[in-house]
């Protein structure tokens, strides 16, 4: 079966041609019946071989050389191992349901074929990055996913202000592919190889805090707060919400924006390494979760709730990474695909139903119009929330039991930040499915629950959520933590190095207990302000007080604005004013002058005399002898 | 052939660079000095005549026939120029009535 791992990611290509050559002329059913089956049929074969994987060793198949520069070979090749399989699992069978899902909310969109073309596209640049056994292949992907996401974010370019939003995601991502660029290059000339086979066992022999690693380390992390918007890169995913409902599902939430975890995930030995860029990356989570979460406390667009939700999920994955939690950290990826796929496509429903609108403060009272969204989404909210038994809680509380180990400010600050995302997604249940229906006559009329090929994926992605955290139950509830056992051969060398886990089973039942405990008051006191008070948020009070820091996104587009556009507008204006118009046009404006002016001079020499003509001909000739004969 | 060279050979070979000279500076200085363009015309094949002689000079000198062979080269040559100049010249004076070359100049800045 492993001979087939060709075909996961060649299917979706397939399909992306299909889709895409044919996407005025095939009818709308069938550009989604093959879209989707291209994607369900590499799902089939990766979970065949995630059923008959049993190797220690990570399985390369090589299927031809690429680059072969002096020493330096680079062949495409793809490894197959613990850590890309359940990678497989989640882009091919998550990106089926949302193939599904969209068939259903695109259907009244006139650039079905060109979504579901990108939107294959997406998946096969997706597989590439996970499936790659080296960096070069893995950038080939990290690239071509974030041009898909340009194309899907500005998917309505029309709109300027959505077109607006794809050029920032792009432009934001290429900061940080640059420091992933750099870091490969170091590794080329440290290690002379960028094949993983070849670098990890290399790199293990190394000493920890060597400062090459360290310097690799953070290019590569710079990377990652690119294409996984963490602080300072993460304004972007926010307004990537431009793009349609199920790309924010599947691009900006569940499998893309997890792709710098993976990478970190990939390499952790070179990140076991290097204890200064853990810390870094430790803080770095750590901010971009409280911060945006506070963020996300105010804002009254649903899918501004959910992406910046989603930022503050993926700062809880770094920290993780940053505390030497790999396991908790990728079990928190798995589990965060879940629901937040769920919640994205749930708030797509609902847009859907609302007659595309997103405002949360038009919305309300939907529980009984919309009863399968509102069931669904309300699992996805316990989810992520963090209450037991559904999966958030398990991924959740895995990183930060090791964070509670590793320093006690930290976890005070991330516990803090569970509170307050139990806050505000609870908050954004009651806006949108308790209380009165707040919106207009014409939108009431017009509600009504969605069709099946749209709840479907809703239903089987809430029960992944209910059932999602039993891959990793911990020691101390009676489990035996599958996946950490599963990906121990991949993450084997790490866990040589970073200390164990060894807290107390009681230590471990109070840090539960405690995240529950606060987690039940935040949604209490959410519920108490926004049900039983029914309270509203109101334009004015959102610019009042604290809430306008939180309201303006504490102003990060207007610092970057302040800091870096403008800077860069007034070098630009120099350069174009100064340098272009008066250096450099003026220099050949200046030459075309002179010789224009000697010219003027020079012709009156044509008198039009031929005895004249004559004359300095022999002057001429003279002239060449005597240079000739006498000087030379 | 050999009577020819001995004949040649009984003048000094300096003999044949100054007579040269001389007629190629008078032709010169003929082009300059006149306006009348058959004049001109003239001493340009005074010139062409005086590196023919040169050629035939150095050539048997030398005992190399290659030199004389280009001779009359350049005298076809001469002789198909002349045919295009004088024509031109024939046109010029149809024209002004004048074959002074002063009168031609027209054709300037």
């Amino acid at each position: 079966m492993i001979d087939l791992v060709w075909l996961i990611p060649l299917l979706p290509f397939i399909g992306f041609l299909i889709n895409g050559l044919g996407r005025n002329i095939l009818p709308k059913p069938l550009i989604g019946t093959i879209a989707s089956l291209a994607v369900i049929g590499s799902f089939a074969i990766s979970l065949s071989i995630f059923l008959t994987f049993d190797a220690a060793q990570p399985q390369v198949i090589h299927l031809f050389d690429w680059i072969n520069v002096g020493s330096l070979s680079i062949p495409f090749a793809f490894q197959i191992d613990q850590l890309s399989i359940m990678m497989l699992l989640i882009i091919t069978g998550i990106g089926s349901l949302i193939h599904i899902y969209s068939a259903g909310y695109m259907s009244h969109d006139a650039g079905f074929g060109k979504f579901f073309a990108y939107l294959n596209l997406f998946v096969f640049f997706m597989l590439l990055l996970v499936m790659g056994s080296n960096y070069v292949i893995m950038f080939i992907g990290w690239e071509g996913v974030g041009l898909c996401s340009y194309l899907l974010i500005g998917f309505w370019y029309s709109n300027g202000a959505y077109a607006d939003a794809a050029k920032k995601a792009f432009i934001m991502n290429r900061i940080g592919d640059l420091g992933f660029l750099l870091g490969v290059f170091l590794i080329i000339s440290t290690f002379g190889s960028v094949s993983f086979t070849e670098i990890f066992p290399k790199a293990a022999g190394m000493v920890s805090g060597d400062a090459t690693l360290i310097l690799i380390t953070i290019l590569l992390f710079i990377g990652a707060t690119g294409k996984s918007a963490q602080l300072p890169l993460f304004t972007w995913l926010p307004d990537a919400m431009a793009g349609p409902t199920p790309v924010s599902a599947l691009i900006h939430a569940a499998t893309m924006v997890t792709a710098g975890i993976y990478m970190i995930a990939r390499s952790n030995i070179l990140f076991a390494l290097s204890p200064v860029t853990l810390d870094i990356i430790a803080v770095v989570g750590l901010l971009t979760a409280v911060v945006a979460a506070f963020i996300a406390l105010t804002q009254t667009d649903i899918k501004k709730v959910l992406a910046y939700s989603t930022v503050s999920q993926l700062g809880y994955m770094f920290l993780g990474l940053g505390v030497g939690a790999f396991t908790g950290a990728f079990f928190h990826v798995l589990t965060h695909a879940f629901f937040k796929a769920l919640l994205f496509l749930g708030a797509g429903s609902v847009i859907h139903a609302m007659s595309n609108e997103q405002d949360m403060r038009n919305m309300g009272g939907l529980r009984k119009k919309l009863p399968v969204t509102f069931l669904t989404m309300l699992i996805g909210t316990i989810a992520i929330a963090g209450l037991p038994p559904f999966a958030g809680f398990f991924s959740k509380d895995e990183i930060l039991a090791h964070v509670y180990e590793h320093n006690k400010l930290l976890w005070i600050i991330g516990l803090f930040g569970a509170f307050l995302t139990a806050a505000y997604m609870f908050r954004m249940m009651f806006l949108t499915f308790w209380g009165n229906f707040r919106g207009t006559e014409d939108q009431k009329h017009h509600l009504h629950e969605s069709p099946v090929s749209m709840t479907f994926p809703l239903i089987v992605l809430a029960i992944l959520s209910m059932v999602g955290g039993f891959m990793g139950v911990p020691h101390a509830l009676g489990g035996h933590h599958w996946l950490n056992e599963y990906l121990g051969p991949v993450l084997a060398a790490s866990n040589n190095i970073l200390p164990a886990l060894s807290l107390e089973h009681a230590t471990e039942y109070m840090l539960m207990g405690l995240s529950v405990g606060g987690v039940i008051i935040s949604i209490i006191i959410a519920y108490v302000k926004y049900v039983s008070k029914g309270y509203v948020p109101k334009e004015e009070e959102l610019q009042s007080g604290i809430n306008k820091l939180s309201y303006n996104k504490l102003y990060l587009d207007e610092l970057y604005t302040a800091i870096i556009q403008k800077p860069l507008d007034i070098l630009s204006t120099f350069f174009f004013k100064v340098v272009d118009k008066s250096g450099i046009d003026g220099l050949v404006n200046g030459l075309g002058k002179v010789s224009i002016e000697a010219s003027k001079t020079l012709r009156l020499l044509q008198t039009g005399n031929v005895g004249f003509y004559i004359f300095a001909m022999v002057i001429g000739i003279v002239a060449v002898l005597v240079y000739s004969f006498i000087i030379i | 052939m050999e009577n020819i060279t001995s004949t040649i050979q009984a003048v000094p070979l300096n003999h044949y660079i100054l007579l040269s000279a001389i007629i190629f500076t008078i032709g010169v200085i003929g082009v300059l000095v006149r306006r009348n363009a058959i004049i001109i015309f003239m001493s340009v094949e005074l010139m062409l005549n005086a590196v023919n002689l040169l050629l035939a000079a150095f050539s048997s000198y030398s005992g190399d026939a290659s030199g004389q062979v280009f001779v009359f080269f350049i005298m076809a040559l001469a002789a198909a120029e002349v045919a295009v100049g004088l024509a031109i010249i024939v046109m010029v004076y149809r024209n002004t009535s004048s074959i002074d070359i002063n009168i031609l100049n027209r054709l300037k800045w």
